[in-house]
């Protein structure tokens, strides 16, 4: 399942769920983002999460039928937050469901490294310097590159 | 008409989000289109600048059509 958020989420309460509509699943592995409230130096005071509808949500699926040819899922969510939004709040949210760890361990990972860099998303940061729009940084594009 | 939008830094790079313009006659696909923006925005050259017809990706070069909805993307990142 795949969702976009213009508000804030409770991760926990979307773990609960995503559990719940899991059932005979072995083993379920997830990751919550948060805005940071700093950046390379830089104090942050929010981030600005731009989406294109209609991509967007293309780019989403496709990661996620990537993760569901790639692993042996019995299923998977990902909520990702658009708009404006403060340190300490959800960005993303990203489980999956297996019938053994691994696979649901991998499928995480796997799904948040290209959210990092095929997710039709753009992001700037504000804070006390002003504005700057951020870009996949180089560690990001090799943790997508070791997936082949 | 077609509706062109621009992503990320690049509606700064060029000054607007959006734009309605009448494609000039020779510009009938996407690497032409960007050719001819790019003479006053280089920022839409870069090999990294995407760019999406209708919503959708297109390897290689995609055919622009009257009414298409265009998007410059600059490199993506989600999480």
């Amino acid at each position: 399942m795949i969702r976009l958020e213009a508000e804030p989420f409770d991760a926990g309460v979307e773990l609960a769920s995503f559990a719940a509509s899991a059932p005979g699943a072995g083993a379920i592995a997830s990751f919550v983002g948060l805005v940071r409230c700093e950046s390379g130096g830089r104090d942050v005071s929010g981030l600005e999460l731009q989406h294109y509808p209609g991509l967007t949500e293309k780019t989403l699926a496709a990661i996620a039928a990537d993760a569901r040819a790639r692993f042996e899922l019995t299923s998977l969510v990902i909520v990702h937050r658009y708009g404006a939004m403060e340190p300490g709040e959800p960005i993303v949210f990203v489980a999956a469901a297996a019938a053994h760890r691994r696979a649901a361990f991998d499928a995480v990972d796997y799904m948040m490294d290209l959210l990092k860099t095929e997710a039709a998303f753009w992001k700037r940061e504000h804070g006390p310097q002003g504005p700057r729009w951020i870009e996949a940084r180089a560690a990001d594009l090799d943790d997508r590159a070791r997936w082949g | 008409m077609a509706t062109i939008h621009f992503l990320g830094r690049l509606q700064d790079a060029v000054g607007t989000s959006a734009l309605t313009v009448a494609l000039p006659g020779g510009v009938r696909d996407a690497e032409s289109l960007r050719a001819w923006l790019g003479r006053d925005h280089p920022a839409l050259r870069e090999p990294s600048v995407r760019i999406a017809v209708n919503s959708s990706l297109h390897p290689g070069n995609a055919p622009l059509a009257e009414g298409d909805e265009i998007a410059f993307l600059p490199p993506m990142s989600g999480g």
